[in-house]
């Protein structure tokens, strides 16, 4: 059985501020790999650049920490090149909704199956407080001294159209949730991404645990129907405005799982690996003479 | 000695590239040397596509001048290519192009030929006159069709019912005209020699060379000209268990390839320069991680789009460079089917034994154009070798370390690497400056022996990396020196210049990085006179020359025009320094 010290490591530590929201879920993936009890050398957590993309230093799991913006490739590699592995893919707003958006968006049409946890604090915060693609409609701050008229991103919306099985957002706030959001992802067979709104409290005045606290609700108290794509996408809507809000309005943040859906994954249409990993395939022997015959 | 250089032209679309290589099968079988080269533009439907096929009963290594044998399939070839052909040259065109007021050399024979109407009598496509066209180019130089019937029946004979046969009649009908019309247009005759050779274009070749290696997974992009590599693959996927896949660009391309590499599997990816551009970042994060990938690079002429079907060298400072910061990559730059063959397969160990990335540099020249190649010296090459995958820690070994380090400082600077899903093994491989556990660490002497340990394995591959060759005179003499697919006009050059009493030495580099400093000084320092010949506009293996030997070179050749070098050319401009 695979216990939470399993998953520490003794030399150092993470780094976020005090209170960060990447603390909730860097426990809610250890929880979640405890719970679905997977050996932890048979995971792999890949990360980009930020501040959470560190995430991986700090889980005593195989970690592959790449490039900005650009986990998701190496993700989907490692998933062919060992389909007997379970990934996790963590990346910031920025690293996702930003500089690797297109990647996620042809893993989500591949159906490759990985997880995909993006902690959202919609600010760039490694490099100092920079507004990021999922920042609010009006955000004013340094790098923007005039109110942005650029709407957010709608993550959850992108990823249902682009064909992800598996759409569901969380909250750092909440670890019970994020947890079995997280297990039932990785349990999930397809690609799942799980947008989970992380409070940046060095950088991100706005948008608070206390302002997420007023604001979220979650999909399975109302009676959401996950396997109905037009309803996952009204939900979607629901949040991030492309709009100000009305006198005496306020938000409302679904969180939980939008949208499921069973379809084949990359993997199990590549008959090359269907009955052993590409790892473990043997390099003896490899003769090209028939091919070398066919140029004569 | 026969030396003909057949020419096909037309539009695109009109069969012209199958053509070409259907006409170097049947030199091949023909036991003759064969080389061919193909101009296009960049589209598939309309402007001009020609296709060269030089083949002789003596070696040859590249393209001439002259066409003997002008092929058209439309007027414009005519037109287009009339002042290539040589005093003996013989056109055949449809007799329904009227090309009266096209100036033809003296002496030229044109052939008015029932290209369509064969294709009509027949009842078959009129797409199908190139097989018409084949088969008459074919009864102006050797009597027999059945070389050519045997091509067709290995082509079609597996799609089953009449496809082969119709071929076949098409195919014989057009033989049949100009045997039975035309028997002396044409005054050289080939007389079949016992064939050792195989024909294999660059690209091929670079694929068969990764199939070999025990290559297992590749991300690829399309982009000319390594797009049949990535075709090659494809086809031979299922049989090899390879899994080839097409990224969403060029950056997921490099990225996937050290994915799966991480993974532990052999992984490469191709692309052009373009393409190479987008990968950069990639390249340096390969290094960082010494995640082994072998990258192919198939230089075309830049920059932006610049003319994407024509060849070029001027890569070379760029993949050496490429990429922020300090780093070492080893790049091999093959200059013929043979070695795109071997460099490949050697590519795959030396990335795996030293965990860094391997470029092998090519052109669109060498990668599309193919070459006969003796086919026991390709078999002798595949069976010699010997997949080595460096220092790759056994499940056993993995599951037995109690502290395990993935970037542990050892002498080499090599440390042995754990795959995941290896117990005991688990260890975080990241693009930060890290410690031997592979930690982000800052400190100064932490960065020192890692940028230290990084370069050690350069220098331990070193030994390992083929440098130059030479070919021609050893004693003081001038001396050509050129790299990548140059070698192959130069080779002929040489022969012809042999021929007319004059010898030269040519010194070709392999590697690029490591740079072969000292066996270059060492020639150099043997050499009357010194000439460089390449593809590119400032002289960039010149200045390479320079920056690691100290000195300077004489003379030098550039073409920056998307056109090879001929032969012919490096003649007259050795002549002009003798």
């Amino acid at each position: 059985m695979t216990e939470l010290k399993d998953l520490e490591i003794s030399y150092d530590n993470p780094n976020w501020c005090p209170g960060c929201g990447d603390f909730g879920i860097w426990v809610s993936i250890k929880n979640a790999i405890v719970q679905l009890n997977l050996n932890p050398w048979e995971v792999v957590l890949v990360s980009g650049i930020g501040c959470s993309s560190k995430l991986p230093y700090w889980v005593k799991t195989y970690g592959f920490n790449g490039l900005h913006g650009r986990p998701m490739p190496p993700a989907e590699a490692i998933r062919l090149a060992n389909n007997g592995l379970t990934v996790i893919v963590i990346g910031g707003d920025g690293d996702q909704y930003g500089e690797g958006f297109n990647h996620l968006i042809h893993a989500a049409r591949r159906n490759v199956n990985l997880t995909l946890i993006v902690h959202d604090n919609q600010i760039y915060g490694l490099t100092t407080g920079q507004y990021s693609p999922a920042s609010d409609l009006g955000t004013k701050n340094k790098v923007t001294p005039v109110p942005t008229v650029e709407v957010p991103i709608n993550a959850m919306s992108l990823a249902l159209s682009a064909g992800a099985t598996f759409v569901a957002r969380g909250f750092a706030g909440d670890t019970k949730q994020e947890t079995e959001l997280i297990v039932e992802g990785v349990k999930h067979k397809g690609f799942s991404i799980i947008d989970t709104m992380q409070p940046c409290v060095t950088f991100n005045h706005k948008n608070t645990y206390s302002w997420f606290y007023e604001r979220v609700y979650k999909l399975d108290k109302i009676g959401h129907d996950q396997k109905n794509k037009i309803k996952a996408f009204e939900r979607a809507e629901e949040w991030p405005l492309k709009r100000f809000l009305k006198e005496g309005e306020r938000e409302h943040i679904p969180t939980g799982i939008f949208f499921v859906e069973d379809r084949p994954t990359w993997e199990e249409g590549v008959p090359q690996i269907s009955k052993q990993p590409l790892v473990h395939q043997s390099l003896e022997n490899i003769d090209i003479n028939p091919l070398i015959e066919e140029l004569m | 000695m026969v030396d003909i250089q057949w020419l096909i032209g037309g539009e695109a679309g009109y069969g012209i590239m199958t053509s070409g290589v259907v006409m170097g099968k049947i030199f091949t079988r023909l036991g003759h040397s064969v080389f061919d080269y193909v101009e296009y533009p960049s589209l598939i439907r309309g402007g001009h596509n020609a296709y060269y096929v030089r083949a002789s009963s003596s070696p040859i290594h590249s393209q001439k001048k002259t066409v003997d044998i002008l092929v058209a399939l439309n007027r414009h070839t005519v037109a287009k290519h009339a002042n290539e052909l040589s005093d003996h040259g013989v056109i055949i065109y449809d007799q329904d192009f009227k090309i009266d007021d096209i100036k033809l050399p003296p002496h030229v024979v044109a052939i008015p030929t029932p290209l369509v109407q064969i294709t009509r009598d027949q009842g078959v496509d009129k797409l199908m006159m190139n097989t018409v066209a084949i088969a008459s180019s074919l009864a102006l130089f050797y009597h027999d069709f059945s070389v050519y019937e045997t091509i067709l029946n290995d082509a079609f004979g597996r799609k089953g019912g009449d496809v082969a046969a119709k071929n076949i009649a098409v195919a014989k009908a057009g033989f049949d005209f100009i045997l039975k019309n035309h028997n002396d247009a044409f005054k050289e005759k080939v007389v079949k020699q016992e064939q050792k050779d195989v024909i294999i274009g660059g690209a091929e070749a670079v694929a068969l060379g990764a199939i070999r290696a025990g290559l297992k997974f590749a991300a690829i992009y399309p982009m000319t000209p390594v797009n049949t590599v990535m075709n090659v693959l494809a086809m031979h996927a299922l049989t090899y268990n390879i899994v080839v896949k097409e990224p969403e660009d060029e950056i997921a391309g490099i990225n996937m390839t050290i994915g799966a590499s991480f993974t532990g599997v052999r992984s490469m990816c191709a692309t052009s320069g373009g393409g190479f551009s987008l990968m950069t970042e990639g390249l340096g994060l390969a290094s960082q991680t010494e995640v082994p990938i072998v990258i192919i690079e198939g230089m075309r002429p830049g920059p932006a789009t610049g003319m994407p079907t024509w060849t070029d060298q001027g890569d070379l400072r760029f993949v050496l460079h490429a990429h922020q910061g300090d780093f070492p990559r080893i790049i091999l730059a093959p200059g013929d089917v043979f070695e795109a063959f071997s460099m490949t397969l050697h590519a795959f160990n030396l990335a795996d034994k030293y965990q860094l990335p391997v470029i092998v540099l090519v052109d669109k020249y060498l990668m599309e154009g193919h070459a006969t190649l003796e086919s026991e010296k390709l078999r002798t090459e595949s069976q010699n070798y010997k997949i080595e995958r460096g220092k790759i820690l056994t499940d056993d070994e993995a599951e037995k370390e109690t502290d395990y380090k993935r970037y542990h400082l050892v002498e080499d600077g090599i440390s042995p690497r754990s795959i995941p899903g290896q117990k005991g093994g688990i260890a975080l491989t990241g693009s930060d400056e890290h410690d031997e556990k592979g930690l982000y660490n800052e400190e100064a002497e932490v960065r020192i022996a890692m940028m230290n340990k990084r370069y050690k394995k350069l220098e331990m591959a070193t030994p390992e990396i083929p440098k130059v060759n030479t070919y021609g005179a050893d004693d003081k003499t001038l001396t050509i020196i050129a790299f990548g697919s140059t070698k192959l006009p130069v080779l002929d050059a040489m022969e012809v210049l042999k021929k007319e009493g004059i010898t030269i030495r040519f010194l070709q580099i392999l590697s690029i990085s490591p740079f072969p400093a000292v066996e270059v000084t060492n020639i150099l320092n043997n050499s009357t006179k010194t000439f460089v010949i390449e593809g590119n506009y400032s002289g960039q293996l010149e200045g390479l020359i320079k920056e690691h030997t100290g000195l300077s070179i004489n003379n030098h050749f550039r073409k920056y025009d998307g056109r090879p070098f001929y032969f012919e050319e490096i003649v007259e401009e050795v002549k002009k320094l003798i």
